[in-house]
């Protein structure tokens, strides 16, 4: 069967592949840095599952460090010219889409067709993960696809991975970091701590003020959590369920799916929310790490102004 | 009260633009600490916790791949494919991939679309091409814009159609939690009650992306007076 584990082997792989590249890279002034930081984010990869808890601690201190003291470079990468790519573009016409487009058509077949295969009675994938097993497996897929259509030196891949991922830095690891922060976070009871807070300032007597309350509650919690998942359960039980439902007489369908969605109005205001506002960032080279999130709050409130009216006017008809 | 140093050290942080990994850790290790774990329990918790969030980190696969086919010129063609176009402006494109992205989302279809697969090879680039096509050689400010604007639409159409699919996460989350709490409701009940928020997000942030073009123009006519 394929687990997670496969696929961490093979993401262990890529960022070797990516350390040792940088380590014969003289042109970046940081190339050691470099080397270590992705070459211990490897080792988390390949052998992480099987070392202990204390041992992984101090491999991410380490990659910290790294990364936080004097930092990491980038090396003079002779990639090809404009001009260069235009003409190759010219070249290979629409054709260049089959690849780009293949790694999400193969990901949904996949999720929907990989539940499905056994071999001798066990799943070919392990049906829980099959998402993100799929995604990586179409991007194995997508790349056959482009060397056999393109014929690129063999170690092209690597050294292109090298150049897009020293390009991200170190927001690359952040969203994984984000989410160890939000288990301890739920380890050390903050949840019960804000719900407490919020509890306490709520005017208890009015249903609106209560729907307004546990709308922004969540929206305000999912940006100090950067994950709305983390914010529901804490602030449903401490405000949803306590007062809109059982005092008030709410609807708790309704109550929960508008609730939910306050919460994602706070994702889309919150730098701790990493991967959806931080990283595209730095995937899209822009100078100023905010610059998605200051697009996205006009939006995030009028919507979040939506979901408390919404809230109002539907939670309580029955 | 002082379980929420680590809230306070990551605001704190982050508004003193410090490194945001190093922000991070240290918030973490406070938590723990507070929270009244020894040290090297703390580190051995933080271990445990990164190792678990791998999976947060599988979209990186696309790289080796996305990376080659810049290198033979994808995005150069995501820009012809838009000059090509004489009614495609920056409004329009990123309005069609809201529509595109939030229905597609909706249908359970949550991987067509992301950051390091779709918007910065093609859906960044077609859409800066549709302002050149206008307005020729853009200013830094406004291609800048663009760019975030395109990562935007992505977030805001994938997390304002996925709730409407009954077996998303978050349904399934939701589902969960209240049945712990002796509430039964079915993941359609849910999945309905996400419709109206959907259609707000496309009327609010549809709106939004219609000024867009209006913003542009001005912005340019700005900058050339200027000059």
């Amino acid at each position: 069967m394929i687990t997670l584990e496969h696929i961490y082997w093979l993401m262990g792989l890529m960022m070797a592949g990516v350390a040792i590249v940088n380590l014969r890279d003289p042109s970046n002034p940081r190339r050691l840095n470099n080397t270590l930081f992705w070459g211990i984010y490897a080792i988390t990869f390949l052998i992480g599952s099987h070392l202990s808890d204390l041992a992984n601690g101090f491999l991410v201190i380490g990659m910290v460090l790294v990364a936080s003291i004097r930092g990491l470079g980038q090396g003079k990468i002779a990639g090809t010219s404009a001009a260069e790519r235009e003409a190759s573009a010219r070249r290979w016409g629409a054709k260049l889409f089959i690849p780009a487009l293949t790694i999400p058509l193969v990901t949904v077949l996949g999720t929907f067709i990989f539940k499905k295969i056994t071999i001798n009675g066990s799943p070919l994938v392990d049906v829980k993960q099959v998402t993100v097993i799929s995604l990586a497996i179409a991007t194995l897929v997508a790349l056959a696809v482009g060397m056999t259509m393109l014929r690129p030196p063999l170690s092209a891949p690597i050294k292109e991975a090298r150049r897009l991922l020293d390009a991200v830095g170190w927001a690359a690891v952040l969203p994984q970091m984000l989410a160890a922060l939000g288990a301890l976070f739920a380890l050390a009871g903050v949840g019960t701590v804000v719900s407490g807070l919020a509890q306490r300032w709520i005017p208890l007597d009015n249903p609106s003020a209560v729907v307004v309350t546990y709308a922004v509650g969540m929206a305000v919690f999912t940006m100090i959590m950067g994950n709305a998942f983390a914010a529901f359960p804490v602030m449903t039980a401490g405000i949803g369920l306590p007062l809109i439902v059982q005092r008030f007489g709410g609807d708790p369908a309704i109550m929960a799916a508008i609730g939910m969605l306050s919460g994602f109005c706070g994702t889309l205001m919150t730098p701790m929310a990493a991967n959806f506002n931080i990283v595209p960032t730095a995937l899209l080279e822009l100078p100023d790490e905010n610059a998605v999130i200051k697009v996205q709050i006009p939006t995030a409130l009028l919507l979040l102004a939506a979901n408390i009216l919404l809230m109002n006017f539907l939670v309580f008809r029955h | 009260m002082l379980t929420l140093i680590g809230v306070a050290i990551v605001v704190v942080g982050f508004v003193l633009r410090m490194n945001p990994l190093l922000v991070v850790t240290v918030a973490g290790l406070a938590t723990g600490i507070a929270s009244g774990l020894g040290p090297l329990a703390v580190i051995a918790a933080f271990g445990k916790a990164f190792i678990t969030s791998r999976y947060v980190a599988i979209v990186w696969l696309v790289l080796p791949v996305i990376g080659l086919l810049e290198h033979a010129g994808l995005k150069e063609r995501a820009r012809s494919l838009v000059a090509g176009l004489r009614a495609a402006t920056v409004s329009r494109i990123l309005l069609a991939y809201f529509a595109i992205r939030q229905i597609t989302a909706a249908l359970g279809l949550t991987s067509l679309g992301g950051h390091p697969q779709m918007v910065r090879p093609l859906i960044a680039p077609m859409a800066e091409a549709a302002a050149e096509n206008q307005y020729g050689e853009l200013p830094e400010l406004v291609r800048q814009k663009i760019r975030a604007h395109a990562a935007a639409v992505d977030n805001i159409a994938l997390f304002f159609g996925e709730d409407i699919f009954i077996a998303i996460g978050s349904i399934l989350l939701i589902k969960g939690f209240l049945d712990q709490n002796g509430i039964h409701v079915e993941p359609t009940q849910l999945a309905i009650w996400a419709i109206p928020t959907a259609i707000c997000a496309f009327v609010i942030h549809g709106t939004r992306l219609l000024l867009l073009d209006r913003w542009l123009r001005k912005e340019i006519a700005r900058n050339q007076s200027e000059a």
